[in-house]
């Protein structure tokens, strides 16, 4: 019996041939994580089951990275209950600010992660590891607890559907403008509780950057998991990385699906969601003239090297605009090195943009770019709910690190062609 | 769907409330907004609970209130302060078309009944009270008489609310070992 990506890693998990959608199944844990919004819950609730050691302390990973540097003295405390649990329970994985990043740039960065495993976290873009062919997604509090004692969690079998992207890209055209399409397609409940499998000869050329900002927002379609089939991208970014053994595991050629949406995306421009909902996508071309008050290039979406070479080739000999603060959070310290080595920072630097240590800090309005009643802000980061970032009166527009830069240099939602 | 808190005795588990209208794809930030995410005390949480959404909401709430919403309740992120908000505020039960997947489980988790019955939604009017059987899943409104039938509670949730919850349910298998 032929099996979907995601069914063929929960089998091997669950120690069974094999898995159809709709089962519940109890599978083992590879990996799982918090931070320091969703783990002083989970530690609360570990403490309260009685229990005395977690499962397996190389497993689990702590990662103070929404509030910090603290942004405040309730945050603090937070951040302090992760770190004394880590210590007391001996969890290697616990990330220091100056050592820190973003939990879902950092963890793949680490080789933490890995093609094959199962991987919960309570944080819902769990799911960007589905790049390497990881079967992970976002849980709350106490199924992370859960999981940190016994090492194991429960899963109903997503049903599947597949994505297949034909075509040549588009100049300026990535892995955030398909899943933006995408999104826009099907809607933020289109994939409520299922599997996506992003394919195709479009995917299977994209770097594994890319490829990672794609499944990191398969949660804003309602998705469990969004996974990418492993291939020799995959494997050269994960050799040299892997702390552990992986396997790679692959769709049967005649796997089930529950829908299967074939688009040609040659003709496909950058794309920018409106607010207040990652569904209500616009091609850039599109849309009318928009002033923006703030750019924000960063997350756990847009964060890694690639998007802040995008960015700086779009800002190079630039200026942002007058009217526009204009920040960028490399996602981990080694992209902050690796972009100073590049000569990225001297361009942020010289277009007068503000560069951050990393956090996830303005993506869910916490700090480091607040918006004000009535702003507009263009950002890399993954939602654009009312008052994410910032006063329920302000908007996020949802890019790519081009459609960003180009907008924070012309002080409108822009091309990166009217700039370039 | 029913709790921990209320499954040991058939009358607890019939609730009754008045209730609040919410439309489709209410999100997590709706519910409980981020800036308030340095703490999880449910009386904190609850003084902002759905703010963003409604901010008269957190004022005009009261214990036993159900709060009845359109698809895809509770999108966004992972944040189990989103139930504990709403519960933290008095919430009995929230109805809606459908559940985000985190929310459900968290919901579960967090002894918050939940049930998904979309004729129910397209029919209730704010303010109307509804008594609601946790156990059979029925939903009959009081304000105009009519009776709707809730998805039934799958059975394997219902074995984690008859263990007591997520951490009662691993606290005796752990005990067991």
């Amino acid at each position: 019996m032929s099996m979907t990506l995601a069914e063929k890693i929960l089998a091997a998990h669950a120690g069974r041939e094999r898995v159809e959608p709709g089962q519940l199944l109890e599978v083992s844990v590879d990996f799982c994580l918090g931070n320091d919004i969703t783990a002083p819950i989970a530690i609360q609730a570990f403490r309260e089951a009685g229990v005395d050691k977690v499962f397996d302390p190389e497993r689990i990973a702590l990662i103070p990275d929404h509030f910090v540097p603290n942004k405040d003295i309730a945050s603090a405390m937070q951040v302090k209950m992760l770190r004394d649990f880590a210590r007391e329970q001996g969890i290697p994985h616990y990330y220091e600010v100056g050592r820190m990043g973003i939990e879902h740039a950092l963890l793949p960065e680490q080789g933490l992660v890995l093609p094959g495993d199962v991987v919960i976290g309570a944080d819902s873009h769990t799911c960007t590891y589905g790049a390497l062919g990881a079967f992970a997604t976002g849980v709350g509090s106490t199924d992370l607890a859960a999981a940190m004692v016994l090492g194991t969690t429960w899963f109903k079998v997503p049903a599947s559907i597949k994505f297949v992207y034909h075509g040549r890209r588009k100049p300026w055209v990535g892995g955030k403008d398909l899943i933006l399409h995408t999104i826009g397609q099907i809607g933020v409940d289109g994939a409520r509780y299922m599997a996506m499998e992003f394919t195709g000869p479009v995917v299977q050329d994209l770097p594994m950057s890319h490829r990672m900002t794609m499944s990191n927002m398969a949660i804003e379609a309602g998705a469990k998991v969004g996974l990418i089939e492993p291939d020799q991208i995959t494997r050269d970014y994960v050799d040299g990385r892997a702390q552990r053994s992986y396997v790679f595991h692959q769709s049967d050629p005649d796997a089930r699906y529950e829908a299967v949406y074939d688009w040609d995306v040659s003709s496909l421009d950058p794309m920018v969601a409106l607010p207040h909902l990652p569904e209500n996508v616009k091609p850039v071309t599109e849309l009318p003239e928009i002033s923006i008050d703030q750019v924000v290039i960063g997350s756990c979406t847009n964060g890694r090297l690639d998007d802040l070479r995008e960015a700086a080739a779009v800002l190079k000999g630039h200026k942002v605009s007058d009217h526009v603060r204009c920040i960028i959070i490399p996602a981990t310290q080694r992209i902050y090195r690796q972009a100073m080595q590049e000569g990225l920072l001297e361009i942020f630097l010289e277009a007068n943009a503000a560069v951050s240590t990393p956090t996830c800090g303005p993506c869910l309005g916490g700090h480091m770019g607040i918006l004000a009643q009535g702003e507009r802000a263009v950002a890399t980061t993954n939602r654009n709910f009312v008052g994410r970032m910032g006063h329920p009166e302000s908007e996020v527009y949802l890019s790519s690190p081009a459609v960003a830069a180009a907008s924070a240099v012309l002080g409108r939602i822009a091309h990166p062609e009217e700039v370039h | 769907m029913g709790c921990a808190c209320c499954h040991t005795s058939k009358k607890a588990n019939v609730l009754s409330g008045r209730t609040w209208i919410f439309g489709d794809d209410v999100d997590t930030d709706a519910i409980i907004p981020a800036r308030y995410l340095n703490t999880s005390d449910p009386k904190e949480l609850a003084f902002h609970c759905m703010e963003d959404a409604d901010p008269t909401f957190p004022s005009k709430v009261q214990p036993g209130d159900i709060i009845v919403a359109g698809k895809n309740f509770g999108c966004g992120s992972s944040r189990e302060h989103a139930p504990i908000a709403i519960k933290g505020a008095g919430v009995a039960c929230v109805v809606a078309k459908s559940f985000a997947r985190i929310f459900y489980r968290n919901a579960f988790n967090m002894g918050l009944p939940i049930l998904e019955c979309p004729q129910a939604v397209e029919d209730v009017k704010e303010g109307d009270q509804l008594e609601i059987d946790l156990g059979s899943g029925t939903i009959q409104n009081l304000s105009t008489g009519q009776t709707y039938q809730a998805q039934p509670i799958p059975p394997f949730m219902m074995e984690l609310l008859e263990a007591g919850g997520l951490m009662a349910y691993v606290k005796k298998r752990v005990q067991a070992a």
